[in-house]
């Protein structure tokens, strides 16, 4: 076995036995750290597959900002160190056994499928392919897309202001 | 063993399922919102490996990539918003307690 891939088993061990925790955890504070390791677990995949901008964006949306804005989330309706209450067993039980037996059905079919690969010879990604396609206006350029997730963004800031707005007293319909 | 496409797909599956699994047992918003962050991850994993295994010359894969992370970000902030408005109204964020358009 090479070193590289018992770098891939250890990362893959991370990932799997972090995200775990991040499902199972009784206290939500810890489940959140959890998650954390998680995608910091995911962004060395994504180091070890050699895709290094990919990796940074990871790091920078979901370690920086996503998990941030969870914790930040958790602080404004939680008693930290409170415990959530157990879910309940025979939900446990049948939850447990739908994501097991859909996992393994799902791995028979991968297992089986034989993947061919058609895409030339594999060119090393660099930041200035991504955006000089990304800008592209003529085939293959991802323009449209790169605008309207621009629009997106602004729909989803400016929805989230008005949500999270304090209503007036008397206001709150029941 | 070398490792290859395979692997890296049974990874992204398990932790797929793991995601399933969480968003079936919470009953609590904000965990179950970690949950579905888990699922958005599995697919990128997905999108990145085919693109570096079956089409190493082509950017389709990353450039899903980069767009899921940005549309899972627009998520998370506006299920934040909702969950912290829910909490100001209800005291509480557990599912069960979100029952008023309920007829």
């Amino acid at each position: 076995m090479s070193i590289n891939s018992i770098i891939f088993y250890l990362i893959a061990a991370f990932i799997i036995g972090s995200a775990l925790l991040a499902v199972t955890a009784r206290k939500i504070f810890r489940a959140a750290i959890y998650l954390l390791f998680s995608m910091i677990g995911v962004a060395a995949l994504y180091f070890w597959m050699s895709y290094e901008f990919i990796a940074a964006v990871q790091i920078i949306v979901y370690v920086g900002g996503i998990v941030v804005l969870i914790i930040f989330s958790i602080f404004l309706t939680h008693h930290v160190g409170s415990e959530m209450e157990k879910p309940n067993r025979l939900r446990m039980v049948f939850s447990g056994l739908a994501a097991l037996c859909a996992f393994a059905f799902s791995f028979m079919v991968i297992a089986k499928n034989e993947f061919v690969p058609s895409g030339g010879a594999p060119l090393p990604l660099t930041v200035e392919r991504i955006g000089m396609q990304m800008l592209s206006t003529t085939e293959h350029g991802y323009i449209l897309p790169f605008e309207v997730v621009s629009m997106l963004l602004l729909a989803a800031m400016v929805g989230c202001i008005v949500i999270a707005l304090k209503q007036p007293e008397g206001q709150i319909q029941r | 063993m070398e490792v290859g496409l395979t692997h890296i797909l049974f990874l992204s599956t398990a932790l797929f399922f793991i995601g399933v699994y969480g968003f079936l047992t919470r009953r609590n918003t904000i965990t179950m919102l970690m949950a579905i962050e888990l699922l958005l991850n599995s697919v990128n994993i997905n999108f990145i490996a085919f693109n570096k295994y079956l089409y190493g010359g082509k950017l389709e894969g990353v450039f899903f990539t980069l767009f899921l992370i940005a549309i899972a970000a627009a998520e998370a902030a506006v299920a934040i918003a909702i969950i912290i408005n829910f909490y100001r109204n209800y005291k509480s964020i557990d599912v069960e307690d979100a029952d008023s358009l309920k007829w």
